[in-house]
């Protein structure tokens, strides 16, 4: 698999507060990765710095072996969709129009809304299925109607990369693997979708590749099937536990053993 | 929703029409409604005619144009401090045009309307710096600055007027906050500007809807939010610093009318921007007009009119505010 959207050598910090030191991670194009670790190793962190929100200290992202920092703005918006772990609405607005925003980069100072916009915004609605909450006012939902409404505004940014920080948060068992079945079919049409999930069985699932992190370093990285064992989950997580494999898809199924949390 | 808007921005459109023909009769001296139109379009010289044409017509355009500025600069404000309750007035920006205006007649500055925009704007910009660098952390500290600041620079400015009486006869109106007596004034320059003003921040609503999103999302939607930041807080000091240059401080317009338009064009800058520019100037002119009329023997100040009307929008607003926060 060849890489478009790498992360050379990059040294990430807040401050004073190191997170990450000298991290190298290429992203394999048109496939699924999951990133998973233990809370504030640096995932976060680490999506941040790839649609450049956080300026690396050292180091560099490339994007078609070109520095993310050398994009115009609007251009690079048209390439990395990006969903915060956080993201707050304006008041008053309305699921439509929130999802319309996502429409920004796509436009000039001057043009009209088209039906291409239009046409956008009714697929990303449809697609994250928040299309009979329209006329909602955003605040009014549940969490997890805001959560997919959130993703709506990503998908109708319509980039051929789609950075996602904890998608499946808030989300019941079943909109989880709805969401996740989403995200494959737009890796099967050719995009690249880089998820941080907090389910490891999911994970292992629907990722093509798995980046296993942990205080800001990568533990480990390949095919879930290669690298998911006992061994990795106690290094990662300090967690006792036995992989078997999934009964229905046949890659690994993580099951912690009792007494697992002492 | 698009056709609704259109619809109710043209009847907004309307109202201005008429308010600002109807309001040009009423008055000490009252001028029927078809010797007014007659006034504009056909003028014969009577003292009908010359009442309208030299002083109520421009009275109203300078309440036209006063009112959209603080009302656009209202819009700008609470979209960019993602806080409904910002006002220019609250964060202290008025005040320090008002103060820069009493300061620069004082040492014989700001004479002309192009030294009173001058010093207003001057004043405005230098009062955004100060509350925008103390405050800028949090809402709270950024309205407790300016409510601060414009504490003492009123105590100053009114320490001013009482100790230079002479100087300040001419404002004696303006100070509170006023149309009487500035419509001989040549204020071209301060219309100008307020509308080339007006029409920057309508082109730059659209970026402010993705600011609205927050700094991360907009700067992932591709917007380069320092720069947008920077052009409203421009905008928003020239147009107030404009305004307080024609009419004095005057509060609450900025806070009432992108409220009230709020109603009307939902959550899309664009459209509140476009509302506010047509709902300021209605807004203004129905004061000026109470102003004239409330006193039969002298003019109430337009100012004290809006802050009878603002107090109770203002709760209005908490009240609804807090509504939203607690659902
Ligand atoms: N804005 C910030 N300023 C200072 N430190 C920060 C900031 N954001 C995150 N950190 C710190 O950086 C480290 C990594 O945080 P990050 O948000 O990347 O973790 P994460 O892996 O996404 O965790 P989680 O699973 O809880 O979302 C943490 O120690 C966190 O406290
Ligand atoms: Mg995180």
């Amino acid at each position: 698999m060849t890489a478009r959207l790498t992360a050379r050598e990059l040294t990430l910090r807040y401050g004073d507060r190191v997170v990450s030191a000298r991290l190298t991670l290429d992203v394999p194009d048109g496939a699924f990765t999951a990133i998973v670790g233990p809370n504030a190793c640096g995932k976060s962190t680490l999506l941040r710095a790839f649609v450049r929100l956080l300026k690396p200290a050292d180091g560099q992202v490339t994007l078609d072996d070109r520095d993310v920092t050398a994009y115009p703005t609007k251009a690079l918006a048209r390439s990395l969709g990006f969903l915060p772990q956080d993201p707050v609405a304006p008041e008053d607005i309305r699921v439509r129009q929130l999802v319309a925003r996502g429409r920004f980069p796509h436009q000039s100072l001057l043009s009209t809304w088209s039906a291409a916009d239009e046409d956008a915004v009714t697929a990303a609605m449809e697609a994250a299925g928040v299309e009979d909450l329209a006329d909602r006012p955003v605040h009014q939902l549940s969490g997890g109607q805001r959560q997919r409404t959130w993703i709506a505004v990503v998908l109708a940014q319509d980039t051929p990369y789609l950075l996602l920080d904890e998608p499946t948060s808030f989300l019941d068992i079943t909109h989880q693997y709805q969401l996740l079945e989403l995200l494959g079919g737009l890796r099967d049409q050719g995009r690249t979708v880089i998820a941080v999930l907090h389910d490891i069985n999911q994970a292992c699932r629907y990722a093509d590749h798995l980046v296993a992190m942990k205080e800001g370093r990568i533990v480990a990285e390949g095919a879930a099937a290669d690298i998911v064992d006992a061994v990795l989950l106690k290094e990662v997580f300090e967690l006792p536990c036995v992989v078997v494999p999934d009964p229905v898809t046949g890659t690994p199924m993580v099951v912690p053993l009792p007494g697992a949390s002492s | 929703m698009t056709g609704r808007r259109v619809a109710l921005l043209s009847g907004a459109l309307v109202l201005l029409v008429v308010v600002a023909v109807v309001g040009v009769g009423i008055g000490a001296h009252h001028v029927p409604v078809v010797e007014v139109v007659r006034a504009l379009l056909d003028h014969n010289g009577s003292p009908d005619h010359v009442v309208v044409r030299d002083v109520r017509a421009p009275r109203a355009l300078l309440a036209v144009g006063a009112g959209a500025a603080l009302a656009v600069a209202g819009v700008l404000i609470q979209v960019l401090m993602r806080n409904p309750l910002a006002e220019p007035g609250v964060l202290g920006v008025t005040a320090g045009a008002g103060f820069a205006i009493t300061a620069g007649s004082a040492l014989g500055l700001a004479a002309s309307p192009a030294g009173e925009l001058g010093a207003a704007v001057a004043g405005a910009v230098i009062a955004t710096l100060l509350v925008y660098s103390v405050g800028r952390r949090s809402p709270l500290r950024l309205v407790l600055t300016g409510v601060a600041l414009t504490a003492v620079l009123s105590g100053l400015s009114l320490g001013l007027r009482l100790l230079l009486p002479d100087v300040f006869d001419r404002y004696r109106f303006w100070s509170v906050g006023s149309l009487a007596g500035r419509e001989q004034a040549p204020n071209t320059v301060p219309l100008l500007v307020i509308a080339v003003a007006v029409a920057c921040a309508l082109l730059l609503a659209r970026q402010l809807d993705a600011v609205e999103l927050g700094e991360t999302v907009a700067q992932t939607l591709g917007v380069n939010v320092h720069r947008v930041r920077l052009a409203a807080l421009v905008l928003i000091t020239v147009l107030s610093g404009a305004a307080t240059a024609i009419a004095g401080p005057i509060l609450f317009v900025g806070l009432m009318v992108p409220h009230l338009a709020r109603r009307f064009a939902g959550s899309s800058v664009p459209w509140l921007t476009a509302f506010a520019a047509v709902l300021g100037p209605v807004l203004l002119l129905v004061a000026d007009i109470g102003s004239r009329v409330l006193l039969p023997t002298g003019e109430v100040p337009v100012a004290i009119v809006t802050a009878f009307l603002g107090g109770p929008v203002l709760i209005w607003a908490v009240r609804r505010h807090g509504a939203v926060a607690a659902a």
